[in-house]
């Protein structure tokens, strides 16, 4: 059967879907745009779901509050719901959803104020993954720039049990038993704007990611600097020495090597958050972050006064692999060579806020 | 029976719902109450789960501001229009 590779992106004006027979991925003129699709709504998250052939958005609208959005045809047309997603009487208003994950059967939706949602009906409906708000650290969880988010949510690939999500800032948890109770997982990430540069939770952990085959290892791009943990999280070990900024939001693991990733550094927060020169770069390690390499053919090397956000980064499934990074500025930059050179596939959308890809039927 | 006015971009959520509509009810939550019954969903666009009104949302009955609990008269005219937000 033919097949096409869908990009997909949340943006701060809705649902994007770029088109591309997979052979033509490297010429920006292949692709194919649709959207906005959900009324324009802001979408932190898009996703599709290979097990039941769904696409899942994850927004908030400043009049209407948090919904999860889906389509059963590839976009044509969209349904959206909320229910269920409440912490209950007392409790604040869920005010958005960041992040929206397939797993094991179920949905999982991270929102604003940090908590987890799961679904078991494809989104229609949602029930509290209550474990994760009794953590006795809550009451000392402080919101980051962009609000008090459970912005990423890591299912473990064969144990349903286990999950990991990373709420800023608060740093990063993990469950063994299904979302029943959760630990903290922050040993050795810096905190350095706090007055305990050390804490067990309050770290501002901006996106986590599974190394390639081996669910033990994590790569972490934290507000200060770069992690990885080959025990699940429990310690991590600091790897941005050789880069040009600690900080930065998105990081994705090479798909079949576990020892690759890649970062985008930015500059310092309390200067701009944008390309450091104002050269765009995405830097590469193949040695487990001991050393990282910039890539930067293709991407602009000047008045790059751009960001990629945490969601904003992505790999795609085809040999050998692409890479894509949607900008703050509206640009999607694609790679079909494993980060090697880069093309500007599409410029002028809204603000990108989140990237995925997808292999589908043509 | 009132009559209700809503905001295109409430309507756009729910394909072939109209802007203006006659409904019964004796409060703004009541009519909220009956708009969920034919549209499921759309009290929780209107209003907080278990709660007030959204933060951005504005209601007005018979051109006055208005909350949930709003008396309703057979002959009102209830408005719920978007607060200016956004960029």
């Amino acid at each position: 059967m033919t097949r096409r590779l869908m990009v997909l992106l949340g943006t701060k004006k809705g649902a994007f879907l770029l088109d591309v027979a997979p052979e033509r991925r490297a010429d920006p003129g292949a692709w194919r745009l649709r959207g906005p699709f959900c009324e324009a709504w802001p979408l932190n998250h898009l996703v599709f779901d290979p097990a039941t052939g769904a696409i899942h958005g994850a927004g908030g609208n400043p009049w209407f509050g948090p919904a999860v959005w889906r389509s059963d045809d590839l976009g044509g047309t969209w349904s959206h719901a909320s229910e269920g997603l409440t912490f209950g009487e007392g409790e604040p208003a869920v005010t958005n959803v960041w992040r929206v994950t397939p797993a094991h059967g179920a949905l999982y939706a991270g929102v604003e104020p940090a908590g987890l949602f799961r679904s078991t009906d494809g989104g229609r409906s949602w029930s509290h993954v209550a474990g994760l708000r009794a953590h006795p650290s809550r009451p000392g969880w402080m919101e980051g720039a962009g609000g008090l988010i459970c912005h990423t949510i890591l299912a473990h690939p064969n144990d349903p049990l286990r999950m990991w999500v990373a709420i800023s800032a608060a740093g990063c948890f993990a469950t063994e038993d299904g979302g029943l109770t959760w630990e903290a997982r922050n040993r050795g990430v810096a905190a350095d704007f706090l007055p305990d540069p050390d804490p067990e939770t309050g770290q501002c952990v901006h996106r986590i990611a599974h190394a390639a085959g081996d669910p033990e290892r994590l790569w972490q791009q934290n507000h200060c600097g770069v992690y990885r943990s080959d025990d699940a999280g429990r310690s991590w070990v600091r790897l941005d020495a050789p880069l040009p900024s600690e900080f930065g939001f998105a990081i994705v693991a090479h798909p079949r090597d576990r020892d690759a990733a890649f970062t985008i550094p930015l500059k310092d927060p309390d200067q701009g958050r944008f390309m450091p020169d104002a050269r765009m770069a995405v830097w590469a390690t193949g040695d487990g972050g001991s050393t990282w390499e910039a890539r930067r053919t293709g991407l602009p090397q000047e008045n790059a006064y751009l960001s990629v956000l945490r969601g904003a980064f992505a790999s795609d499934p085809l040999t050998p692999f692409g890479l894509y990074a949607g900008t703050s500025s509206g640009a999607l930059f694609a790679s079909a060579d494993e980060g090697g050179t880069w093309t500007r596939i599409i410029d002028l959308l809204p603000p990108i806020h989140s990237v995925e890809t997808a292999l589908v039927d043509a | 029976m009132a009559e209700l006015l809503l905001p295109a971009g409430l309507v756009a959520l729910f394909p072939g719902m109209p802007r203006r509509m006659t409904v019964s009810g004796t409060s703004v939550r009541e009519i909220v109450d009956g708009l969920e019954a034919e549209r499921p969903g759309i009290a929780d666009r209107i209003r907080v789960p278990g709660g007030e009104l959204r933060p951005n949302l504005r209601v007005f009955v018979d051109r006055e501001p208005a909350s949930l609990a709003t008396p309703v008269g057979p002959a009102s005219v209830v408005q719920i229009l978007l607060a200016t937000a956004g960029g």
